[in-house]
């Protein structure tokens, strides 16, 4: 695979997500039965820098969980093996509460779809949201973010490669595409 | 990481990656069965056919929930309520599975070899739930599961197998298992239950309980079969509860922190007492809950179905 542009540096993802962090608080009005739900891997690291985030503006810790979807995933019969099943940890319940989705990239939905039913499963939330660093287009399922970092239009060779210090040991976000 | 054959029939065919990929795979379903709603819509449309040709409670039931918490539907076959009754043979029945629509099956035969026979015969994965005094390797699963989870780690533990040696395939399954990941493992029982040859697997064998529970990390008791006394095979119930019978006062020359576990059904009183069965250190009703996860874990590895393909995992 061949890098072809950098969308977001260091700098640039880390100015998204206080930007982000900020939309969070004020469209839901404070930080009242506000959860953020990290999809795993790269939407955890995320989760986690938001809740930072909002910590640094509004004082008060919101809790956050982590999210494995493997078991939701609607291509498991496709699959010549089947994927490595992680752990979800949300420690808390969702009963009522705002939650705030959170995954690197937005793409053809599907994930999102999977992740919602997943969040069911563990009770009746008062609202879903879905924060994004990227949305890249080409949906599949009549989903959207409620807050995005960056809306990068690509083709579906390319591929978007979010890295994060806490997993790729560098914060950088990269379009690749297939030769 | 994938699982090398299609079936499970042993442990002894497998590596200790894969055992372990298996006990990795338990835990997030662990998580699952401690929710509120244990359901997961995983193994929607498949189906699991049970197929018990002995009588089982935890085997079968903890099978049966795996297969509901995996949204997978699940039909029973039990061998005195069927054409088995009638004399079909066990190709036969797998054959009608087959054409039935089952896409997996789970068998417990008293036959060795059973599963493996069943498993050539289907196209399939073929789950050995116990062929005769052979494997049970999801019961063995269960056990090193509940040990990583009480203990951290298998290796360098020592580990006693007490009693019916020979009959057992929980203490075949458990050696073979055990040794795999690390552990020391002995037997210790009479004479007349545990097989010549056994040490050939690796276990230290004592006939001496006192000398066996000495500095043991885990105690693993075995169900006395009551018909083997009949057999001749030890003179009495109250005479092997008195030389083999684990209790609180024997508990103590093991290891401080040992855990007891029993793959059940216990018989109380004969192979351990009340108070040893439900003492701080025993394990045995985690082994039956970890049980259901473990068994989800086996049926979501398995339950690879439709063509290859090379979709990437992203």
């Amino acid at each position: 695979m061949q890098e072809k542009a950098s969308i977001l540096d260091k700098k640039g993802i880390s100015r998204s997500l206080t930007r982000i962090a900020h939309e969070i608080i004020e469209r839901n009005k404070g930080t009242e039965f506000l959860v953020l739900i990290g999809i795993r891997r790269r939407g955890v690291p995320l989760a986690y820098r938001l809740a930072e985030g909002i910590k640094k503006i509004e004082g008060s810790d919101v809790p956050v969980g982590v999210l494995d979807i493997t078991l939701y995933r609607d291509d498991l019969s496709t699959l010549s093996q089947q994927p490595v099943v992680y752990q979800t940890e949300v420690n808390f319940s969702v009963e009522g509460k705002k939650i705030v989705l959170v995954d690197d990239v937005l793409y053809t939905g599907r994930t999102i779809r999977a992740a919602m039913d997943a969040i069911m499963d563990l009770g009746r939330p008062g609202v879903i949201q879905l924060a994004t660093l990227v949305d890249r287009g080409h949906r599949e399922l009549p989903i959207r973010a409620d807050y995005v970092g960056k809306n990068v239009p690509t083709s579906k060779k390319e591929v978007i490669a979010v890295q994060l210090e806490e997993i790729d040991s560098e914060d950088k976000t990269l379009i690749l595409e297939i030769e | 990481m994938t699982l090398r054959g299609k079936d499970l029939i042993g442990i002894e065919h497998m590596s200790e990656m894969e055992i372990q990929y298996i006990l990795d795979t338990a835990r997030p379903m662990k998580e699952i069965i401690s929710r509120p709603i244990k359901k997961v819509p995983t193994l929607k449309g498949r189906t699991v056919a049970n197929v018990f040709y002995e009588p089982s409670t935890r085997t079968r039931t903890s099978f049966e929930l795996a297969a509901k918490y995996l949204s997978a539907e699940g039909v029973n076959v039990s061998g005195s309520a069927s054409s088995v009754s009638k004399g079909e043979s066990l190709k036969d029945t797998a054959r009608t599975l087959e054409a039935l629509g089952a896409d997996v099956i789970i068998l417990r035969h008293p036959m060795p070899g059973a599963a493996a026979m069943m498993a050539q015969t289907v196209p399939f994965p073929v789950v050995n739930a116990g062929d005769g005094a052979h494997e049970h390797p999801t019961q063995s699963l269960l056990d090193l599961f509940t040990v990583q989870e009480v203990k951290g780690t298998i290796k360098g533990l020592q580990i006693v197998v007490v009693g019916d040696i020979m009959h057992s395939r929980v203490a075949r399954s458990g050696i073979l298992a055990f040794k795999k990941m690390g552990a020391r493992v002995s037997v210790c029982g009479p004479t007349t239950l545990v097989p010549p040859g056994i040490e050939e697997l690796g276990a230290r064998v004592y006939n001496n309980l006192d000398e066996a529970l000495d500095g043991a990390d885990i105690i693993y008791v075995l169900r006395i079969q009551k018909e083997r006394q009949e057999e001749g095979l030890f003179p009495g119930l109250r005479e092997y509860a008195r030389l083999y019978g684990i209790n609180k006062e024997r508990l103590k020359l093991a290891s401080s922190e040992a855990v007891v576990m029993h793959p059940g059904p216990v018989n109380r009183g004969v192979e351990i007492t009340c108070d040893a069965a439900d003492c701080k250190q025993s394990v045995i009703q985690a082994q039956v809950n970890n049980g259901v996860a473990v068994r989800m874990a086996v049926l979501y590895l398995l339950a690879r179905g439709g063509e290859a393909s090379s979709v990437p995992v992203d």
